[in-house]
């Protein structure tokens, strides 16, 4: 696994969860831990897996820093594909090789691929009962508040962002604003403020190491 | 029996083998443009599979999507459902075994590259420029999620829940959103 960029500081504490300072990372034993790991996350993952991997990989198993998260995230996002599925790849290549990353990957996938097919073959028939449309609607708003909760947790780490974090607060505001309330198409956002950000990371990265 | 193992196998309409390679090879190409998740080419999806084959209604299409978010798991499978709605279990070895090849392989690629080259000015730069990005997505996703159910009294309190539990709890999400389906179902977020 790759240190983080800086050591994190201690990040105030807030919650009750483990912090996310990077003492005390651990390892997966086998690629067969990376499959276990993964189909409980996936299973957990209604409405979306990334809140409840979040918990898993970086809270209770430890095998990345909330930094580590971010940035595998943020290759996930901007590569295509789903971010969920390159995550799982990534993390599951970094400790096992190929083989971890498809444990991963058939982890991630197996049982939910199974359960959404029984779904499909029954759905036509539930599909109108109010109860099951108010629980979709009940569940909705869950997973907003969950992703709400990961990206929460995940502010500390623009503390000890290179840009600075007055720039790194903004940058992230312009593109919550941008594709939230603008609904701007994604790679507009990533070859703009991307690479404006990238330009200004890359400057004070060079002025620190001067 | 033998009409249901087809059924199960191709899906009702029986389609051929250049059909299957036809979506198998549209989902491939899709899955590369899949930049912010597979979801972001369901327009391109539905104008093809829905307006230029006829292979699926408007609705049928609707429901996949919001089949796949109500089951557990990565929300990519939803590519499954349409798959299996199209052309039964071989529609969605082509759908999903299209969605993801590209993708996958690209990922183990830059993944792989970065590792090797973590040092390098412009990956370290790429992780400190992208992180805010990455955070401010998240809360777009949170608000894009949240705004259809904007007139429901249900939608703050069940959002404070989940914040809650994940913020200063142990507990799964599963169990935020087991309160949100219960009430849901009770018909308080009508």
């Amino acid at each position: 696994m790759t240190p983080p960029e800086a050591p994190a500081p201690a990040a105030g504490a807030a919650a009750a969860p483990p912090p996310f300072d990077g003492a005390d990372l651990r390892v997966p034993a086998s690629a067969g831990e990376l499959f276990r790991a993964f189909h409980a996350l996936a299973l957990q993952g209604f409405g979306g897996v990334l809140p409840v991997a979040q918990r898993e990989l970086v809270e209770r198993r430890r095998w990345l820093t909330q930094a580590q998260f971010v940035e595998t995230l943020s290759l996930g996002q901007v590569l295509p594909g789903p971010n969920i599925v390159n995550m799982a790849l990534m993390i599951g290549d970094r400790f096992f090789g190929l083989r971890g990353a498809l444990a991963a990957l058939a982890g991630l996938l197996a049982a939910p691929l199974l359960i959404v097919l029984v779904f499909a073959a029954l759905y036509g028939r539930y599909a109108q009962h109010p109860a099951v449309s108010g629980a979709l609607r009940g569940m909705g708003a869950v997973a907003a508040g969950l992703i709400l909760s990961t990206a929460i947790k995940m502010l500390p780490t623009l503390g000890s962002n290179a840009m600075g974090r007055p720039v790194s607060v903004a940058l992230m505001l312009a593109t919550a604003l941008a594709i939230g309330w603008w609904r701007l198409p994604l790679v507009w956002i990533v070859l703009g403020l991307g690479a404006l950000a990238m330009a200004v990371a890359a400057w004070k990265l060079t002025l620190r190491a001067a | 029996m033998h009409s249901l193992m087809n059924g199960l196998l191709w899906g009702p309409d029986l389609l051929s083998l250049a059909d299957l390679l036809a979506l198998w090879l549209h989902f491939m190409l899709l899955s590369l443009l899949a930049i912010g998740g597979a979801i972001t080419t369901a327009p391109e999806m539905h104008r093809w599979v829905v307006g230029e084959r006829g292979w699926l209604t408007d609705g049928q299409f609707t429901t996949s999507v919001a089949l796949a978010q109500s089951a557990p798991g990565p929300n990519v499978l939803f590519v499954a459902v349409i798959g299996w709605n199209v052309a039964g279990l071989a529609g969605v070895a082509a759908t999903l075994s299209g969605t993801l090849l590209p993708s996958t392989t690209l990922a183990l690629l830059a993944s792989r590259w970065g590792e090797r080259r973590q040092h390098m000015l412009v990956v370290r730069a790429f992780r400190a420029g992208m992180a805010p990005l990455t955070i401010g997505l998240l809360l777009a996703t949170a608000w894009v999620l949240a705004e259809p159910l904007r007139h429901q009294l249900g939608t703050p309190a069940l959002m404070a829940l989940a914040v809650y539990v994940m913020l200063y709890t142990q507990r799964s999400p599963v169990w935020p959103m087991a309160v949100g389906a219960l009430v849901g179902a009770l018909g308080w977020m009508n």
